[in-house]
């Protein structure tokens, strides 16, 4: 992998901080009129999620790093680890608990996930924005109470816990948002 | 170049406010006898300061004769000093300035600044033609005028004159990580100023009594405190830096040295040494009147003014859609 200088820092671009791949998530270009340039950038460490700032002079550079997203398909679960698959090439790739982390309760099998591989293995799992999943658990649906009012806790096929209306019945497909955790809709 | 980027960054009403600014200007310098001129925008000679590249650019009498380098000007201070000399008088420019790398929220390589020159002017009565500038550009305002000393006290707590590099590194480390050494002071004094203080300077300060070493092309005087100071001054306002004024410097010798100075800097730093401006050399020789100075990047003040946050939002065509 090559370096890339500060000055040519973007929003997005993966580069290797003290041994660890990092995102950088802003990047502002900052220089008084009378004096150095300097490049301020916002960074997330890809294995910790630890998000911090950092500046770095017009003289420095980064070694960029081998990170990239594709998108697979979640195969199964053995326990200890994960198991995805490249659709194209049905190359598959196996994640840790660390790299799955929140991610293993909207897992599904079959569903579509992004994986973000550092030298080709799993450092993380995102699940799409909405998953449809199957109430397993939870009392009895109200009947009459439709819209308004209550929530209760429901248990879904992968185990995650999320509040629903009252009306929902144990056997019904909902509709989720994993990055709030909340119901949508009946799918 | 991207095809789909034909249309302009900035909105046309944006531009309907620019060109009122633009107006407001040139209005605001004529009701008080200040001639505007317009300067070239190429030059044989670049910016000595170390910290500001030069566009460079060639020049063939036909394609494919020998190309003689000419620059962009970064700021059209060297020529406006060389009409001083030639007894202008009272001068201000509204046009274009150039610098190579500066691409950002705040900067754009090509931009447009205001700068105006005012013999037998105190760098103070120049503050207070800047307020009055501002204002009738932005409307009243609450202003403040703090010295660089009171400055660095009020908002991190350490006399800037005093402090030591680890003082000032120690400032800075707990919200932004700079793990690189550098054995030149001003360049956490920068750090402090540009991370630290100007994002908490919403309303305008003027700011004078810069150290020394960062003196540029103004006159070094001593404070109250026996402490030698730049007679220079800025404006900050909208978290940015808005202008850069000097009571200029007018001895030949000290002006000469300075170029030196800056020359030798950039020889040890491997930056690229480019022709000095010499004839700025002679027409301190040859006389200019007392003055005082100041350049103000029109762009941001319009970036003020409308309210907006990045600088290609006032710009008919930003860095990537020129």
């Amino acid at each position: 992998m090559g370096n890339v200088s500060s000055g040519q820092f973007k929003t997005g671009m993966k580069v290797m901080i003290d041994g660890d791949p990092c995102n950088m998530v802003e990047v502002e270009f900052v220089k008084p009129g009378k004096g150095q340039a300097f490049t301020r950038v916002r960074l997330r460490n890809l294995m910790t999620g630890r998000i911090w700032e950092r500046t770095f002079k017009s003289n420095e550079s980064a070694e960029t790093a081998d990170v990239m997203d594709r998108d697979m398909e979640y195969l199964y679960s053995d326990g200890e680890m994960w198991h995805f698959m490249e659709p194209s090439t049905f190359e598959q790739y196996a994640a840790d608990e660390k790299a799955v982390a929140d991610c293993s309760q909207w897992l599904k099998e079959g569903d579509k996930v992004m994986i973000t591989l550092f030298n080709d293995n799993p450092i993380a799992v995102t699940p799409p924005n909405f998953v449809e999943l199957e109430v397993t658990e939870t009392d009895p649906g109200l009947k009459g109470d439709t819209a308004q009012g209550g929530s209760k806790p429901a248990t879904l096929s992968t185990g995650a816990v999320v509040r629903v209306p009252l009306f929902i019945n144990q056997g019904e497909v909902l509709k989720i948002d994993t990055r709030t955790g909340e119901y949508v809709s009946r799918a | 170049m991207n095809r789909n980027h034909w249309q302009p960054s900035a909105e046309i009403l944006t531009l309907r406010e620019r060109a009122k600014m633009l107006a407001d200007v040139r209005a605001f310098f004529a009701d008080r006898g200040v001639m505007e001129v317009d300067t070239q925008c190429l030059s044989q000679a670049a910016v000595s300061d170390p910290f500001i590249d030069s566009i460079e650019v060639s020049f063939s009498n036909y394609p494919g004769d020998v190309e003689q380098r000419f620059y962009l000007q970064s700021s059209p201070e060297y020529a406006m000093k060389r009409l001083l000399a030639a007894d202008a008088g009272p001068i201000y420019q509204l046009g274009k300035a150039f610098r190579n790398g500066e691409v950002g929220r705040l900067h754009n390589p090509e931009f447009t600044m205001l700068e105006w020159y005012r013999p037998r002017f105190s760098a103070e009565q120049l503050m207070n033609e800047v307020q009055d500038l501002v204002t009738a550009v932005l409307g009243p305002q609450h202003w403040e005028r703090l010295s660089y000393r009171d400055l660095f006290m009020r908002f991190v707590g350490v006399d800037p004159h005093q402090a030591t590099i680890e003082m000032l590194k120690a400032l800075l480390e707990p919200h932004f990580e700079c793990p690189f050494t550098d054995d030149r002071k001003d360049t956490w004094l920068e750090l402090v100023m540009s991370h630290l203080i100007e994002p908490k300077l919403i309303e305008p300060v003027l700011v004078f009594d810069f150290p020394a070493s960062q003196a540029a092309l103004s006159e070094v005087v001593e404070d109250a405190q026996g402490v030698k100071v730049a007679s220079r001054f800025e404006l900050y306002a909208g978290g940015m830096e808005l202008a850069n004024g000097y009571q200029e410097l007018r001895d030949p010798a000290e002006q000469a040295e300075r170029l030196e100075a800056d020359d030798r800097m950039r020889e040890i730093s491997g930056l690229p040494r480019r022709p000095l401006e010499t004839r700025l050399v002679s027409a301190l020789e040859s006389g200019i009147p007392s003055c005082a100075g100041v350049a103000l990047g029109f762009d941001r003040l319009l970036m003020i003014k409308v309210g907006v946050s990045s600088i290609q939002e006032v710009i008919p065509f930003g860095f990537e859609r020129c």
